[in-house]
């Protein structure tokens, strides 16, 4: 392996780049949770410290109902997609059908195509079958630009799935959908849930769809945010992004921990 | 007679249907929703560019191509020579840094790759408006970097890093970069070493083996990141309203305009054809080069 052929210079030089880079991914982060302690309005300057922002980004309920929204849209329609995606996932895998290569086409379309023409496109349908534009058009809109990944995600994991599980199953009496739910799903698990997690994600930081296809009165946290970019973002918004920021670690690190040892814990059985 | 065939008619039917059943009910879904939602929105979106609007900004169905005539603007002309160069610069400093991290990442320990991944990735669950605007308290004229050249005494005016071009590159690679790192990440660990190996063994130097083995081999993790990279950049508004603060337009910006204010959607729509053309171009270039699609949604 070239890892073990690697010269000290080499290896500093290495160690010296990748830490460059996450400086520039974790800079502006460590900017936020700074200013969230900062007692000064105006965020040039870090002039003393306070819980303060906290206690009126509680209060500021038109923050807090652009964050209820965005958990409502976020999880109703990675429901929505991975409900969709990962029955589309199975049945593309396993059966071969006219249509199939069309159907595949129109899930790459969202992977690829800029997401402010997809967000004018589904504005426009939505306006010509007058679909009222709220929480119920954003969740529509999330679900279409999610149902790809979880299909892919989904399809992933069937790639290395063994059909005579399933006809084992048939064989000792088992019933479609006893197979499907007992046999199936428990095997597609871990593609469901990366892709669930995926489809999450995309929603909570959707700024473009949501431009689009939000009302007036479905405001999100990111479309707040923007909203409040021209007159100056207040600490009280750093402070609730502190919050998600800290979560949001907290999660996916003990995910990747215990994801790791899982694996690890394969790869010592053997399996 | 008549009445066994039927029934015998009705049987086969019943049994094909019982057959497909699964099938159907799998597929169907996805089917409805990706037709009703995609194809038919851009079909539309198609139809509205040669529409045009009355008055009181209400689509027109009457043909016309002045949408398509107004696209050669000379102002607008420059906003796409504009677009291009921004996304085309945020792709080129994407893969010179991308590409030496992927490489750091897949030579590393699965223990240390994983880590790395995990950091990579963990910016992106924190909403990218907030994050691009704690780059402004960053770069702005009072902003840290500005405070520390001035404190140490090697400036005297504040340097304007904010509103420019350079700000809306840095903040496209910002939110862009892991993007372009996945897909070479991907190749890259799939690289058999063996032909490496081959090269140093008939006398290859480093800088050679790099340049005429690894960088070949890797090519298609690079175009499938510059896709991903590239089209994006193109249609990226917020990310020139924050960093550029309005001296920078990218299409994106222009398309947004006419659809929120404006309202001058089949302008808008025909705008959009472009970038869908854009698009298809790009995408039809590297399935020919022998791109795989499902790494472009490697996510």
């Amino acid at each position: 392996m070239a890892k073990s052929g690697q010269s000290l210079g080499a290896r500093v030089r290495n160690t010296a780049f990748s830490a460059l880079v996450y400086l520039f991914l974790y800079a502006p982060i460590a900017v936020i949770v700074l200013f969230s302690f900062n007692t000064s309005r105006r965020n040039i300057v870090f002039e003393g410290f306070t819980l303060d922002w906290y206690g009126v980004m509680a209060g500021n309920t038109q923050l807090m109902d652009s964050l209820v929204n965005t958990l409502i849209v976020a999880s109703c329609s990675t429901l929505l997609s991975v409900i969709i995606g990962s029955l589309a996932a199975v049945g593309m895998y396993r059966y071969r059908f006219r249509g199939r290569a069309a159907i595949d086409a129109l899930l790459y379309i969202p992977v690829v195509i800029p997401e402010v023409v997809l967000g004018i496109a589904l504005l426009s349908v939505f306006s010509l079958a007058n679909v009222p534009l709220g929480l119920l058009s954003m969740i529509i809109a999330h679900a279409t630009f999610s149902i790809p990944f979880v299909v892919f995600t989904v399809r992933a994991r069937l790639s290395g799935f063994d059909a005579s599980t399933e006809e084992a199953a048939m064989d000792l009496g088992a019933n479609r959908l006893q197979v499907f739910s007992r046999i199936t799903v428990p095997l597609i698990a871990p593609g469901i849930g990366a892709g669930a997690m995926l489809a999450f994600t995309l929603s909570i930081d959707d700024i473009i769809i949501s431009f689009f296809t939000t009302g007036a009165t479905s405001m999100t946290f990111p479309l707040k945010v923007m909203e409040m970019v021209r007159s100056g973002v207040s600490p009280d918004v750093y402070a609730l992004s502190t919050i998600i920021i800290l979560v949001t670690f907290a999660v996916v690190v003990t995910s990747q921990a215990i994801r790791y040892r899982h694996q690890k814990g394969q790869e010592h059985t053997g399996t | 007679m008549a009445s066994r065939n039927a029934t015998q008619t009705t049987g086969f039917l019943r049994r094909r249907l019982q057959r497909a059943a699964p099938l159907l009910t799998m597929v169907s879904p996805v089917t409805v929703w990706m037709v009703i939602l995609i194809a038919v929105p851009l079909i539309y979106v198609l139809f509205i560019s040669f529409c045009s609007t009355d008055e009181a900004h209400h689509i027109v169905f009457a043909f016309t191509l002045q949408n398509y005539a107004k696209l050669f603007d000379p102002t607008l002309l420059s906003i796409y020579g504009n677009s291009l160069l921004i996304a085309g610069l945020t792709c080129l400093i994407s893969i010179l840094i991308g590409y030496p991290f992927a490489t750091i990442m897949a030579n590393s320990s699965p223990f240390k790759r994983t880590l790395m991944m995990v950091f990579l990735m963990l910016p992106f669950w924190t909403n990218s408006l907030i994050r691009l605007y704690g780059w402004r308290s960053i770069l702005g004229s009072n902003g840290f970097i500005n405070s520390v050249l001035q404190s140490l005494g090697l400036i005297t005016q504040p340097l304007e890093l904010l509103y420019n071009h350079f700000a809306v590159v840095l903040g496209m690679v910002y939110v862009l970069l892991p993007f372009m790192v996945l897909p070479i990440y991907t190749v890259i660990l799939k690289l058999d070493h063996s032909l490496l190996e081959a090269a140093s063994d008939l006398g290859a130097r480093p800088a050679r083996r790099f340049l005429k083995v690894t960088l070949p081999l890797t090519s298609s993790g690079i175009f499938a990141g510059s896709i991903m990279v590239f089209i994006p950049a193109l249609g990226y508004f917020f990310v020139s309203n924050l960093m550029g603060g309005g001296t920078t337009q990218l299409i994106g910006n222009v398309i947004a305009r006419q659809f929120k204010e404006a309202f001058n959607w089949p302008f808008g729509a025909a705008l959009s054809i472009v970038l869908i053309i854009i698009t298809l171009v790009l995408v039809r270039a590297y399935t020919k080069t022998g791109g795989k699609m499902d790494d472009l949604g490697a996510m």
